[in-house]
């Protein structure tokens, strides 16, 4: 199902959740909404599901008004962040909730009803478990009762509320795996919101990237990695060393000193140089570089990280170095970006 | 066997074996400790209750039999069963009401409803009684319209599950107002989202997941309900046979001398309290094992 949600905004009393958004979710597609906490993704989520209203916008369903519908009616699948698995109930019996609470015109042979659940038992590994309660799980598995207990009603869209938050780190990965690999087999359009990035860049086909109320970049997780479209998007995900630079001319200068590298169109006075530490290279001094003095070298296996002071205020950046780049502590080097972003400076 | 116990226990590190224990008070402060506590109960609780069944009990069986089955008290019992009855399954449905319009929604005036809950503990019984007097007594604010249609309220069973209403309503809401809290909402919006209606989301998931606090607080509610003495001592005007209680009709016999069946009565209200603590007792125990 595609899911079109135009210019969705939302109010808490005088705080902005949502600012404005708009986005297209493509059928059978997974996507991730990725934020700090308080950017509102998790609002955007609910409202999705219906469990929240927009004060503005639009939400549509295969162009249907989805705003129409309560969450009962819009048969979506809900996966709360603490699984909010019925405690009364055993992991059968939660699994088969929805298929229960039907309108008898609705409802499924009783027969039916424990195949269908058995199914859903079996595609999450949990048959075994059956009979158990909640409080009788493991974290892990207790999400994988939460996820078949809301793919049991069939849903038009799968949502995920921090599928992985509380989870350790060990189950996590394996987790993410295991939902990925469950998106291939039944390609249910999906929705997951996730404050961690490395998750977001490992599951999701796409990635939509939120910060303060509003869309800062929608795209594949090469997309955002790779072409940050703001200064946000390009420190919350992935590793980022920050300069405060002065543009002049069309060139940067760090620290009142050209360092040969050109603005990106990006226009006179202050900015920002962005750069990946994987992407700065090491050299020997040089006048028109970046220069700085190392540190500290740390790190174990194939590669080192190697603590550089810049300038003459002593920016400290970690730059990521072989474990054969012969460096010492208090030896003087130069930096060169091999690829960098300039943004016009953060507020 | 014994080889096999020295081996496991040469595995226990010496440090945790040989260290003293931080809060090891000395066996002298220990005893006394629990023997203060032991006399205390004994004085107050135990030699009490032993009263009780010995002064009913005093002049043999038959007497006490004669006694529990005189036309006074068996009306004083069944109207005291009744109150309770009555008072317990209100409360039952106001207490959940309450604690869920408190815990589950935030609406104005809510801290207000808090303090509200807690009123009857604070106010004396006594008051409990009289506002129901000032309400629907003859000189009362709805008394000449009650006159006027030939409705008894005070004097009469309704005043009287009024009072034991107010008094006992705390109960079942106290009881579940934090474990409500403590849920939250997301159980309901679980099963809403699966397509559960109102009534099936209260039935299948809110109900179950009090059913041990609502049972609990229901028992506190009981044992207050049937003990009630206070208020009810205000609205029920003290008609032999029609409208006193048991704890009533107990002091009404003490007051007359009948010392042998005012213990009589009191020994089956005591009987009634231990069998809620024993329920209570029972559901305790159940629910820390589910």
């Amino acid at each position: 199902m595609e899911i079109h949600i135009n210019n969705v905004t939302k109010r808490f009393n005088a705080f902005a959740a949502l600012a404005g958004v708009d986005l297209a979710i493509r059928s059978g597609e997974l996507v991730a909404l990725l934020g700090p906490s308080g950017s509102g993704k998790t609002t955007l989520l609910r409202i999705i599901a219906g469990l929240e209203w927009p004060d503005d916008g639009q939400v549509l369903f295969d162009g249907e008004d989805a705003l129409l519908r309560s969450v009962r009616e819009r048969n979506v699948g809900f996966v709360f962040q603490h699984y909010a698995l019925f405690r009364h109930l055993t992991v059968f019996e939660n699994v088969a909730f929805g298929l229960r609470v039907r309108p008898r015109s609705r409802r499924l042979p009783e027969a039916d009803i424990r195949n269908r659940v058995e199914q859903l038992l079996n595609l999450v590994q949990l048959q075994p478990l059956a009979g158990r309660y909640p409080a009788q799980l493991s974290g892990g598995q207790r999400q994988r009762v939460a996820l078949a207990r809301a793919l049991a009603v069939d849903p038009r869209v799968l949502l995920l509320d921090e599928p992985f938050g509380a989870l350790d780190a060990k189950v996590r990965k394996e987790l993410r795996r295991w939902l990925r690999q469950l998106h291939e087999e039944i390609h249910v359009t999906s929705v997951f919101v996730t404050h961690d990035q490395e998750e977001a860049l490992e599951v999701a086909d796409r990635i939509v990237v939120m910060d303060k109320g509003k869309i800062q970049q929608i795209g594949t997780p090469e997309d955002v990695y790779e072409h940050p479209a703001t200064a946000f998007v390009h420190e919350f995900i992935g590793e980022t060393i920050v300069l405060p630079v002065r543009i002049r001319d069309g060139f940067v200068q760090f620290d009142g000193r050209s360092i040969g590298l050109e603005s990106q169109g990006v226009r006179d006075g202050s900015a920002s140089l962005f750069v990946r530490p994987s992407e700065m290279i090491i050299g020997p001094p040089a006048d028109a570089l970046l220069g700085g003095v190392v540190k500290r070298i740390h790190g174990l296996g194939p590669s080192r990280r190697v603590e550089v002071a810049l300038g003459s205020a002593g920016a400290a950046v970690e730059v990521d170095a072989s474990h054969d780049c012969g460096l010492d502590p208090g030896q003087r080097v130069s930096l060169r970006p091999n690829r960098y972003r300039i943004f016009s400076a953060i507020p | 066997m014994s080889v096999m116990t020295s081996a496991i226990v040469a595995r226990v590190p010496s440090a945790l074996v040989g260290t003293p224990h931080v809060r090891r008070e000395p066996v002298f402060v220990r005893w006394a400790i629990i023997a203060i506590s032991l006399v205390f109960l004994t004085i107050f609780l135990v030699l009490p209750l032993a009263a009780v069944f010995m002064q009913a009990f005093a002049r043999g069986i038959g007497p006490y039999l004669g006694a529990l089955t005189h036309p006074d008290a068996v009306a004083a019992i069944q109207l005291t069963l009744l109150v309770a009855a009555i008072s317990v399954s209100l409360n039952l449905v106001f207490g959940l009401i309450a604690a869920w319009a408190i815990a589950k929604f935030e609406f104005p005036g809510k801290g207000i409803l808090v303090t509200l809950i807690d009123l009857p503990f604070s106010i004396s019984p006594v008051i409990s009684g009289l506002v129901f007097v000032l309400l629907f007594g003859a000189q009362g604010f709805f008394g000449a319209y009650l006159q006027a249609h030939d409705i008894k309220i005070i004097f009469a069973l309704p005043g009287i599950v009024l009072a034991t209403l107010l008094v006992t309503f705390p109960f079942v809401a106290r009881e579940l107002i934090p474990l409500m809290k403590e849920q939250g909402t997301q159980d309901e919006e679980a099963a809403i989202s699966l397509g559960a209606s109102g009534l099936q989301t209260f039935f299948r998931v809110t109900l179950p997941n009090v059913k041990w606090a609502l049972l609990y607080g229901a028992l506190l509610c009981n044992a207050r309900a049937m003990g009630e003495f206070g208020a009810v001592s205000v609205v029920s005007g003290h008609i032999r046979g029609e409208t006193n209680t048991m704890p009533l009709h107990i002091e009404i016999l003490y007051n007359e001398y009948q010392f042998m069946a005012s213990f009589a009565v009191a020994s089956v209200l005591a009987l009634l309290a231990l069998l809620t603590l024993i329920a209570k007792a029972v559901l305790e125990r159940t629910t820390r094992h589910s």
